[in-house]
């Protein structure tokens, strides 16, 4: 009895060995991605520690003494700390409230056109500004905003008689140009987020409806709304657990990191690069970068949790 | 539309017509920056700099052009590099991930849960910028080289992995693999010569994406590479010129000099030089716009 046992578990071992030995092939196809996932992602995470220690070029980055929470008390203490937190959560809520309502807006008119072509036509149209990059985008905004040689100022305000403004120095327009140059850029996105998900309503609803002579507001209110509520809930959601992140090219490129802009303009990732790459400052640099992955993964966490509960489909994982 | 098709009768004309409207107005919203820079870049310097660009300026002139002509050294290196990094890059990492989802999409491999771990825990947790920076710098030495432009962030990611991996569990047919593998193939030729051919939607669809993203980076090369690195794409090039106006704007003159690389433009020279950096994506987006539209709607774009 013992015996047949022993012999039934070699068997299964054999067999178990056999088994893994077919799928090496397979383990060395996933090789490559994983070597870059270990040093383009995994290795960071050893790095982060270098936000807990005291910065020690003759020990080297990693080797200065533990000191603890220490660099995120330095942190703190600066001006900037509250401002790059205040911007990135304000920028976000604003960007989500307003993309939201244009978005939705942009999309229930588009969908009550019927032509094919022209549908497809203003789709180009209005994708491209989201295909290219926010180095093009701050061009763009300079031929409008330029002091001396902008369009608003030399064909807009002059023949208006309005003295011209300097936009690059002037913090009380940046919200809004800000605010304009995120949708103007996101539009085509949400329009096409969103008919993704209309364009799969029957029309049976709407003639269901149009026979019980419900007004086009009503059909809106009862039927394509509540058919897309589930795709903005998904990307309300996870614009929420992004919240700690922002466009780095929208808040750098475009106030083409105008001094004067600073208080306006600085969010925690233009902070995490200026503070490395400008000012050299390792420490407050890591200490900011290390406290948004943390929050935001844990924010992350809780808004992924959030659609499962309402659509397993759309959830991260 | 078809004139036949409208019945008479279509209730919600007005809102078809507001629709129209609207979108009309969006549409010339997005285009209309692109032609002040394009209408810019050929106006007379005099009149740009004394009447402001404009949509309808007085003078034309071919000035600036002229001039990038003379730089064409320059813009031409830039090009290049633009160009190979996003070729190697996009076949690299289509390759890794593509290879990368395969695995994961047997579903009795021994480990898959712990590699689909490995693979999505990343999608949500990085060290974030200062740590990518440090090993990337201190233990791979990537600065002033190639691979500081290829590697970070760029290659590949989760997001990627899990839409092949989608793909391959619901659009191979499972008997696909088994015919080639009764056939005596081995899992990489079968990848290679079985499921890449059926799987090309998807292959060209990331790889449009991972492309995108190669040849608009400028954030790699502005941690990665000198001002004065001959290996700028044309971004970067995009980019140094708008730092080294910050510099002047700043009044830090002493420091600007030290720049030397890329000389201060003049106004239209700048419009012409952001032209030339992006007119081959205007021009080869109609044709490209179907996979990227996939691309969005299907998440590839998500994160």
């Amino acid at each position: 009895m013992n015996a047949k046992v022993e012999l039934n578990e070699v068997r299964i071992i054999r067999e178990k060995r056999r088994n893994f030995k077919q799928y090496i092939p397979l383990y060395l196809m996933a090789l490559p991605g994983l070597t870059y996932l270990l040093i383009n992602n995994y290795l960071p995470l050893y790095g982060m520690q270098i936000a807990f220690r005291k910065l020690d070029y003759a020990k080297g980055v990693f080797r200065g003494d533990f000191v603890g929470l220490q660099n995120f008390r330095f942190l703190f203490a600066t001006d900037y700390a509250w401002i790059m937190i205040r911007n990135t959560v304000l920028y976000n809520l604003l960007f989500i409230l307003v993309g939201t309502v244009f978005g939705l807006m942009a999309a229930i008119l588009f969908n009550e056109i019927r032509d094919r072509a022209a549908k497809k036509t203003y789709q180009s149209f209005l994708l491209v500004p989201y295909v290219i990059s926010w180095v093009i985008v701050s061009y763009l905004a300079f031929a409008f905003l330029s002091n001396d040689t902008g369009f608003i100022n030399n064909s807009i305000l002059k023949p208006l008689g309005i003295e011209p403004i300097n936009f690059y120095q002037e913090p009380k327009y940046w919200p809004f140009i800000l605010l304009f140059f995120n949708i103007w850029k996101g539009i085509g996105y949400s329009i096409l987020m969103y008919t993704a998900r209309l364009i799969t309503i029957s029309n049976e609803l709407y003639e269901a409806a149009e026979i019980d002579s419900a007004t086009k507001w009503q059909q809106i209110r009862y039927i394509t709304i509540p058919m897309l509520k589930p795709v903005l809930i998904m990307m309300i959601t996870l614009a929420l657990g992004r919240i700690f992140y922002s466009d780095f090219g929208l808040f750098y490129q475009l106030p083409m990191n105008s001094g004067a802009l600073y208080d306006v303009t600085t969010t925690i990732d233009v902070y995490t690069f200026r503070a490395l790459m400008k000012l050299g400052d390792i420490t407050m640099s890591s200490a900011a970068g290390v406290f948004q992955s943390v929050v935001g993964f844990i924010l992350l966490l809780l808004a992924n949790a959030l659609v499962r509960k309402f659509s397993k489909d759309d959830a991260i994982f | 539309m078809t004139p036949k098709k409208t019945k008479p009768r279509y209730r919600y004309r007005n809102w078809e017509i507001s629709g129209h409207i609207v979108m009309t107005v969006l549409a010339v919203l997005a285009i209309a920056p692109f032609l002040l820079l394009i209408i810019s870049s050929f106006t007379d310097e005099k009149v740009a700099i004394s009447n402001g660009y404009s949509f309808f300026p007085e003078k034309f002139s071919l000035a600036a052009y002229r001039y990038i002509l003379t730089q064409w050294q320059m813009i031409g290196r830039a090009y290049g590099v633009t160009i190979f990094i996003t070729v190697v890059g996009t076949l690299a990492g289509v390759t890794m991930a593509g290879m990368l989802g395969y695995t994961l999409s047997k579903k009795d491999l021994p480990g898959r849960s712990l590699l689909l771990f490995i693979v999505v825990f990343v999608m949500f947790f990085n060290g974030g910028l200062t740590a990518t920076y440090i090993i990337y710098t201190r233990i791979f030495h990537v600065k002033n080289t190639i691979f500081g432009l290829l590697l970070p962030n760029l290659l590949m990611n989760g997001y990627y992995v899990m839409m092949f991996r989608n793909y391959f569990e619901n659009h191979v047919p499972k008997e696909l693999i088994e015919s080639a593998k009764i056939d005596g193939a081995s899992e990489s030729t079968t990848f290679f010569r079985i499921v890449v051919p059926v799987s090309m939607p998807m292959m060209v669809t990331i790889g449009m994406i991972v492309g995108l993203m190669y040849w608009n980076d400028w954030i790699n090369g502005l941690y990665y590479l000198d001002l004065k690195s001959k290996l700028q794409p044309i971004q970067v090039i995009l980019n140094n010129i708008n730092e080294n106006i910050r510099f002047l704007q700043n009044q830090d003159l002493a420091t600007s000099s030290k720049l030397g690389y890329v000389e201060l433009p003049s106004a239209t020279v700048r419009m012409a030089i952001a032209v030339v950096g992006v007119l081959p994506l205007l021009c080869a987006f109609p044709f490209i716009q179907k996979w990227f539209v996939r691309g969005i709607t299907e998440g590839a774009l998500k994160g």
